[in-house]
């Protein structure tokens, strides 16, 4: 068929993939691991695991990016349904792990079925809203709420306060893009304010209420949990505007941070590159957020809109809390730099969001294509 | 369901423009957030730079864990078993070094290098921080470490790092009782972790893994310490700011005597089999031999893949611990156990006799069950059937007993239960009855199964100490004690304190008088004329009561290939004997077992009157009380390591 209106699909576009935001993710993963080799003193079992992983990632986005975002819209409620038991059953008869109950032993293997909401919340969200013409009414904002707020307190008992914190974003995120109105928003925060003391009181356990006090004074705890706020300052503070050279921090060298290559490896990164290398870090991944939100106002649908627009938004959070916990900007929550710190679970959820933003880039119906 | 009420129309391009404004709005927060961290970071980087610089410079402390020494292990005399001997490595940390290649040059003039150390070290090198420390040889000997550290000024970035390895002076003599430790893997790990022991062992590389080093790991362990340590602007220990020093674990005194473990190990030499020593005052253990054995030392250092497999794959399978896992038919052994059970079951009286033609039949069966001797011991008496070792006359006996009855109380004498021996490596083996006939072979259970319970033999199986054990109970007259490894503990401070026994319920007749009784048939079998063991215990300066046994083979190897050429040894009799003497005021009880060497008395009844001539010829007061020994563990208790730098395993 000779359709001259008919966009002309590039190799990119026939394997499901974006470019752009491919190579900005593939620069940040290399940039990761040079990272870790540095912060793992150059362990060189440590890179083969980042990779293997990493690899194992890139080839789930890339499934992921091959099934079309309708299929997402029809799986939603089962999806969120299925998460949300899991969660239940997780608080019932889950695996203790470091303190804190997140694990679900399925024979095989562990998995945290919090990863598994990361995605189905804002799908949920999504396609809740899009349902209706948007604005959404008072009444389906409410109803978002709840359905936010469920998987969020299920999280947040566990406890993971990290975890629920990245998933009530994403969708609040979602009803935020739908055109919720600002009298709601003024609302919730006025509420959310008057919550923060009930939370203190009645909510938070001891050892989160500890890591808040030593956010606000890290000196008064130097050896306990202040410790790594303090260390981690001094790293990046003694990086300077040029770093002290890749392999060079004496902090992470000489073993003084904690927590290296996981959740502070950001300091690693400033020890090393210094502010330019922060500058850099920074534009990159303001690069990916800005390319995501570009294919979110493409898409066709509001479904694809809001869930796209809410994954990029999410995926800016990580960055925020984690560089803002390192940095000594806000308090010590155990959010990993996406794509950089090493391990786990997370990577793997980040790069499935990432490849339904691919999907919601290049699964485009041509009825609405020609203008 | 929310149900559709009207139509909605929708505007799809108002729709979308609400959200290009929405992601915009999003869009510059995102902005103003990357702003705020960039903010901060030039707070940190630029205006307070060289405040942080000096405080990044002054980072000098840090803590490290130091591992605890781990306790001694030593016989009842004093004589050390396991011990910590320094092992020196010597390694380098690139970081110091200007020229690797001539350093390393230099190193192999003074000591031997070979080329696979070089090339371990090179691989080593590149898969580790510069500031770390690479191992370039290890196990230097002493004259190496000294002559490297008398060079030392000249080599920069070179240390001789020492830490203490456990070592077994005695080899193979004890592997089976006092085990060994190898280095921790990660199922141990895992172990540690779940038990919430990983602080303690944050410096410790090696752990239990056999036999008592097992067993007491967490007594011979101790409590790790910690030292701050000023380090220099490339991570080296400048010097130590504070200790905490680590509490050494227990020195643990054994029961055991080394020189009648020494004497057993050569009288099994070239034989397969056990031998077990009981005090008979308390179960302590002096003697607990499995041939063949292995060097435990192998395993310190991580034993290599082709010695291990060598040891696995042995036909002789060294690496089973055959007092205590090697499940032997007990054989005639028994034979006084089912008798006293006979008498105190009003079965027969010490006075009953019978005759016996050479064998035995059930009535209607066809079936002859011989005994082993061809035309019979003529009129029986309970005495006459111990001391000959008559089969007859137990066929018979068991019979009218019963499987369930024998069965419970053989379990009083420890037969088809653990004895509560303090290693590990143990098995109940099997006291059969009905229940467990239906439960293991699902089928019933026949009378000629009980005729073959009656002379120790078929379902039947005993490891070596469970034989000794219950010689042990019968000679103390129904008292049961569980056979323990462990004496004492020396503390850390030098105190010693005894371990208390531990005992089961007794073992109570109903008529006392039964237990003489069998006590003197099992006195005639070594001093009577006729008494199967009487040549193997002529003349001995003491008074010794006992029981030979000869099982027809079914050995721990049963389910080993054979080789053509073993099987007619392999087929041949397993040779048991137990005794224990004096008689009156018992001391000393032993069990024999040799595999396939013939008859119990020609060949196992010997090895233990050698072993008993060598008891009462050195018997020594026991020794854990004696300042002279408390003097010999206290001083073994540190070992110096001269004139080198480290002296303990550190880790971060």
């Amino acid at each position: 068929m000779d359709n001259p209106e008919r966009e002309r699909k590039n190799f990119w576009q026939r394997i499901h993939l974006d470019l752009p935001l491919l190579t900005a993710l593939l620069c940040l993963m290399g940039l990761g691991v040079a990272v870790i080799y540095s912060a793992g003193g150059g362990d060189t079992g440590l890179i083969i695991r980042q990779l293997t992983r990493l690899g194992l990632a890139i080839v789930v986005m890339l499934v992921v990016a091959q099934i079309p975002p309708a299929f997402y819209q029809r799986w939603a409620v089962p999806l969120f349904a299925l998460g949300c038991g899991m969660l239940v059953a997780v608080l019932l008869f889950g695996h203790v792990g470091k303190g804190a109950q997140r694990w679900l032993d399925i024979g095989v293997t562990k998995f945290q079925p919090s990863e598994i909401m990361k995605l189905a919340v804002p799908i949920m969200l999504a396609w809740f809203i899009s349902r209706k013409p948007l604005p959404p009414t008072f009444r389906d904002v409410f109803i978002g709420f709840v359905l936010v707020l469920t998987p969020t307190l299920l999280i947040a008992k566990q406890p993971d306060l990290g975890t629920s914190l990245l998933i009530a974003s994403s969708g609040i995120f979602v009803l935020f893009l739908a055109g919720l109105s600002w009298k709601i928003i003024g609302g919730m925060v006025l509420a959310f304010s008057a919550f923060l003391p009930i939370m203190w009181f009645f909510i938070m356990h001891a050892y989160q209420k500890q890591r808040v006090l030593t956010f606000l004074d890290p000196q008064q705890d130097k050896l306990g949990s202040g410790y790594h706020i303090i260390q981690s300052q001094i790293a990046i503070g003694s990086g300077g505007v040029s770093g002290k050279g890749w392999l060079n921090g004496t902090q992470s060298q000489l073993e003084f941070l904690p927590e290296r290559h996981t959740d502070f490896i950001f300091a690693v990164f400033a020890e090393e590159f210094g502010l330019f290398g922060i500058l850099f870090l920074l534009a990159l991944y303001l690069y990916i957020v800005g390319r995501g939100m570009v294919i979110a106002m493409r898409a066709q649908e509001a479904f694809t809109r809001l869930l796209a627009g809410s994954i990029m938004l999410t995926f800016f959070v990580y960055v925020f809390v984690n560089i803002g916990m390192v940095s000594g900007l806000l308090p010590v929550v155990g959010v990993p730099l996406p794509l950089v710190s090493y391990g786990g679970t997370s990577m793997l959820t980040l790069m499935a969001g990432f490849g339904i933003v691919m999907a919601i880039s290049t699964h485009r119906r041509l009825l609405h294509n020609n203008r | 369901m929310w149900v559709k009420r009207r139509v909605a129309i929708r505007d799809h391009a108002a729709e979308a423009n609400l959200f290009t404004r929405r992601a915009s709005i999003a869009l510059v927060g995102v902005l103003f957030l990357l702003f705020l961290l960039l903010y901060k970071a030039y707070k940190l980087q630029v205006e307070q730079f060289s405040d942080f610089q000096t405080q990044a410079d002054g980072n000098r402390i840090k803590v490290q864990a130091v591992a605890p020494n781990r306790g001694l292990i030593s016989d009842r005399n004093g004589k050390l078993l396991a011990v910590n001997k320094p092992v020196y490595n010597l390694d380098i940390i690139a970081e110091e070094v200007d020229d690797m290649d001539v350093l390393i040059e230099e190193i192999g003039q003074l000591i031997n290098l070979e080329e696979r150390h070089i090339k371990r070290f090179r691989r080593d090198l590149r898969g580790t921080s510069r500031f770390n420390p690479v191992t370039l040889k290890t196990r230097l000997s002493e004259q190496e470490a000294a002559v490297i550290s008398v060079h030392q000024h000249k080599f920069p970035g070179v240390i001789i790092d020492a830490v203490l390895k456990r070592n077994y002076p005695y080899q193979e003599t004890l592997t089976h009782a006092v085990g060994y430790v190898a280095k921790i893997n990660p199922k141990d790990k895992a172990k540690l972790e779940a038990e919430e022991k990983t602080a303690n062992y944050k410096a410790t590389k090696d752990i239990g893994k056999l036999g008592l080093e097992r067993y007491y790991e967490e007594l011979l362990h101790g409590q790790v310490g910690y030292r701050r340590v000023e380090v220099n602007n490339r991570g080296r220990v400048i010097r130590e700011l504070e200790m905490e020093e680590p509490i050494p674990g227990e020195n643990l005194i054994l029961h055991l005597d080394l020189e009648l473990q020494q004497m057993a190990q050569q009288l099994l030499e070239g034989h397969r089999g056990s031998i077990v020593v009981l005090d008979a005052q308390s179960n302590g253990i002096f003697t607990l031999y499995s041939n063949p054995s292995y060097d435990a030392n192998l395993f310190v250092h991580g034993i290599s893949s082709k010695n291990y497999r060598a040891l696995l794959n042995s036909k002789d399978k060294p690496l089973i611990n055959r007092a205590t896992q090697g499940r032997y038919a007990p054989a005639s052994t028994v034979k006084p156990h089912i008798a006293l059970l006979g008498l105190d079951e009003q079965l027969v009286t010490a006075e009953t006799r019978m005759r016996d033609p050479g064998f035995y039949q059930i009535k209607g069966i066809d079936h002859k069950y011989r005994d082993w001797k061809k035309y019979g011991h003529g009129w029986v008496d309970v005495y006459k059937a111990i001391e000959e070792s008559c089969d007859t006359y137990f066929y018979d006996l068991a019979l009218r007993l019963g499987i369930d009855k024998i069965s419970e109380k053989m379990n009083r004498f420890g037969f088809g239960e653990q004895t509560g021996i303090d290693i590990f490596e143990e098995t109940g083996a099997v006291m059969p009855s009905q229940g467990w006939k239906r439960a293991r072979w699902r089928q019933p259970w026949y009378a000629g199964d009980t005729i073959s319970i009656g002379i120790g033999q078929g379902y039947w199986t005993a490891t070596p100490l469970q034989i000794a054990l219950s010689t042990s109970v019968l000679a103390n007259r129904g008292q049961f004690f569980e056979p323990k490894l462990l004496a004492a503990m020396q503390h850390p401070n030098g105190e010693i304190e005894r371990v208390p026994e531990q005992d089961r319920p007794p073992l109570v007749l109903k008529d006392d008088s039964h237990w003489q009784t069998i006590i003197d048939a099992m006195d005639n079998t070594l001093n009577k004329e006729n008494g199967t063991a009487y040549k193997a215990f002529k003349d001995a300066k003491y008074r010794a009561a006992g029981k030979t046994g000869t099982a027809q083979i079914i050995s721990i190897a049963q389910d080993a290939e054979y080789d053509a050429d073993a099987i007619d040894e392999r087929f041949r009799d397993n040779a048991l004997f137990v005794a224990f003497a004096p008689i009156e005021k018992p001391e000393i009880v032993v069990a024999v077992i040799m595999e396939n060497v013939g008859g119990g008395s020609s060949n196992a009844a010997p090895v233990a009157r050698k072993l008993m001539d060598h008891y009462f010829d050195h018997k020594k007061p026991s020794a854990f009380h004696q300042a002279d020994m408390e003097y010999k563990l206290a001083n073994n208790k540190d070992i110096e390591i001269e004139g080198l730098l480290t002296s303990q395993v550190t880790a971060d």
